[in-house]
């Protein structure tokens, strides 16, 4: 295929993806929003305010970073998980297999069309988290940086999960055992300086923990680890999800006989 | 001659131990309506699957126009348009859209794009659904919809695996005119078929397979000279109690009553017909018993079945 047709195709599987999480929204875009301002109501202003400051700033302020990242990464990751496998389920991935879109431009396609999604819910819940506190960013590049980052690399977290799984069960166990715990715990509600040394030795190698500091050291400039580390940290995962999800693609693991 | 598709020694060995193609050869030329019958679990959908990159072979090689799937797989797939068994599109989506992002996926612009998924849906009566969800179509219009998808690319080479399977006799022949017509515009067809009088309608050439295996491979004369004996059934005007002595013909009366003679090759319809004027029996009604290529396939496959089991036995 020359370098247009690429882009075309690329292009294809994109809009594809937007449109369909776009036109099933309900499911899609209002629930994060409602889930998270519940959040911000209840955590960050009833029970908040009685918590006080936490790394220098009021408890609310505190936890905008971690739930916005809470939110691209578990849209990005449902995105691509549900939508990959729902075509495995109907078999609408041979439209893909039968054409000459090299497995590369599929994958790059869907982690696209997942970081569409973790993107627009991240932007969502900032313009919701703006009825409740400021936000001064301090460093906008790394917000940017980290925000695309880990939104694509849940996206081939999620990819791969659908590669995987060969039932439904299967594209949720990941989420509600591992993501879940690993965010809730990876520092959205608190600072590891909290934590007993062994805790906050253990909480560093949970992924997740870089992610929400490294979000947070851009918008409030705090953080509880080295936010270039953080950065390091989500590139060497991207790689390394890169290169099983394209062998995954090569063999054709799940996806053909 | 340019082959559309070169195969050679393709080979199919699954997980579990089953060997579903045991090194087939087959040439289909450019240009042909070519049929690949056989039973079900042959090997048909296993060698077509593999040909389209829906299976992993296990060995051999493949060539589409020239193009080996090893080496230049994206050239390959560029010429050809695949119609599976089973549907295999997004239920929730518009007819529209499911065509135009296949052409999307082909590296065709939306807008030229837009214009061939229009001319195939008017050519197959599917525009005016056109913004229809899938899922709320007929089973004749989805099968439809997945030749319009396949030929949105224009592809130079057309696999139809039993693209007419639950489509009602009406919408059968209006889609073998359709495919008569691309075929004669340039476009290669290669079908499977459990309709055999559709692979006798279209077809010019025909490969039978059988346990993973091609049993024949020829052109659909040289298989129909093959036939030394055709059975007809005849109704006649009054009923018969018995089978009549025809000279020469050995016939019988069936389940329904009516009259079965079997012609053999060369025997000519003119002698029948004699022979039952001097009986004085009066013919009403005509018709094959089955059609020519349906007794041969059968019978084809009964023999290579029974050297297969002789084959076992003699082993044992």
């Amino acid at each position: 295929m020359t370098p247009l047709a690429l882009w075309t195709a690329f292009q294809t599987i994109v809009l594809r993806e937007i449109r369909r999480f776009t036109r099933i929204w309900p499911q899609t875009l209002l629930p994060p929003a409602v889930t998270m301002t519940l959040y911000f109501i209840i955590f960050g202003n009833l029970i908040g305010s009685r918590i006080g400051d936490m790394g220098g700033f009021d408890y609310m302020q505190f936890i905008v970073p971690g739930l916005i990242m809470m939110s691209v990464i578990t849209s990005s990751y449902a995105n691509v998980v549900s939508s990959f496998f729902s075509m495995k389920f109907q078999r609408s991935i041979e439209e893909l297999l039968v054409s000459p879109v090299p497995n590369w431009t599929i994958l790059a396609g869907y982690v696209v069309g997942g970081m569409s999604r973790g993107l627009i819910i991240g932007l969502i819940v900032t313009l919701l988290s703006l009825a409740f506190t400021q936000l001064a960013i301090h460093n906008l590049p790394m917000v940017i940086i980290t925000v695309f980052l880990t939104s694509a690399l849940f996206s081939l977290g999620g990819f791969i999960n659908a590669m995987l799984a060969t039932k439904f069960d299967d594209i949720s166990i990941v989420p509600t055992f591992v993501l879940t715990p690993l965010t809730y715990l990876g520092g959205v509600f608190y600072s590891i300086d909290l934590l007993p040394e062994f805790w906050q030795n253990v909480s560093l190698a949970n992924p997740i923990l870089y992610m929400v500091n490294g979000f947070r050291y851009g918008i409030l400039g705090v953080s509880d680890v080295n936010p270039f580390v953080s950065l390091g940290m989500i590139l060497v995962f991207i790689v390394l999800l890169s290169a099983i999800a394209l062998r995954m693609l090569a063999r054709g693991k799940g996806i053909r006989h | 001659m340019t082959y559309a598709l070169e195969i050679e020694e393709l080979e199919k060995r699954y997980g579990d131990g089953f060997f579903a193609l045991k090194g087939i050869d087959l040439q289909v030329a450019e240009g042909d309506f070519f049929a690949l019958l056989g039973p079900n679990g042959a090997g048909k959908s296993t060698t077509l699957g593999i040909v389209s990159s829906l299976v992993n072979k296990s060995g051999g090689k493949v060539r589409v126009f020239g193009k080996d799937i090893d080496t230049e797989l994206s050239d390959a797939k560029l010429n050809l348009g695949v119609v599976p068994q089973e549907f295999n599109f997004n239920q929730f989506e518009k007819v529209f859209d499911i065509v135009t992002t296949q052409a999307g996926y082909y590296g065709i612009p939306l807008k030229k794009a837009r214009l061939s998924a229009e001319k195939y849906l008017k050519k197959l009566g599917l525009w005016d659904k056109r913004n229809t969800p899938a899922r709320m179509l007929s089973g004749g219009m989805k099968r439809r919809l997945m030749i319009a998808r396949a030929l949105v690319h224009e592809p130079r080479l057309l696999i139809l695996d039993e693209p007419t399977a639950g489509v009602d006799i009406e919408l059968r022949r209006s889609m073998w005119q359709f495919l008569e017509e691309i075929n004669r515009q340039g476009t290669t067809i290669i079908l499977t078929t459990h309709y055999l009088e559709e692979a006798e309608a279209l077809c010019r050439n025909i490969a039978i397979i059988d346990h993973g295996e091609i049993i024949r491979h020829t052109s659909k004369r040289e298989l129909l000279q093959q036939l030394s004996v055709e059975a007809f059934i005849l109704d006649t005007e009054k009923s018969l109690s018995a089978a009549p002595e025809l000279e020469g013909f050995k016939c019988l009366i069936n389940g329904d009553g009516a009259l079965e003679v079997e012609v053999a090759k060369g025997q000519g319809l003119n002698a029948l017909f004699k022979e039952l004027e001097r009986q004085n029996i009066k013919v009403s009604s005509m018709r094959t018993k089955a059609n020519r290529l349906e007794e041969l396939f059968v019978r084809m496959v009964e023999e290579n079945a029974a050297e297969a089991e002789s084959a076992k036995e003699g082993t044992a």
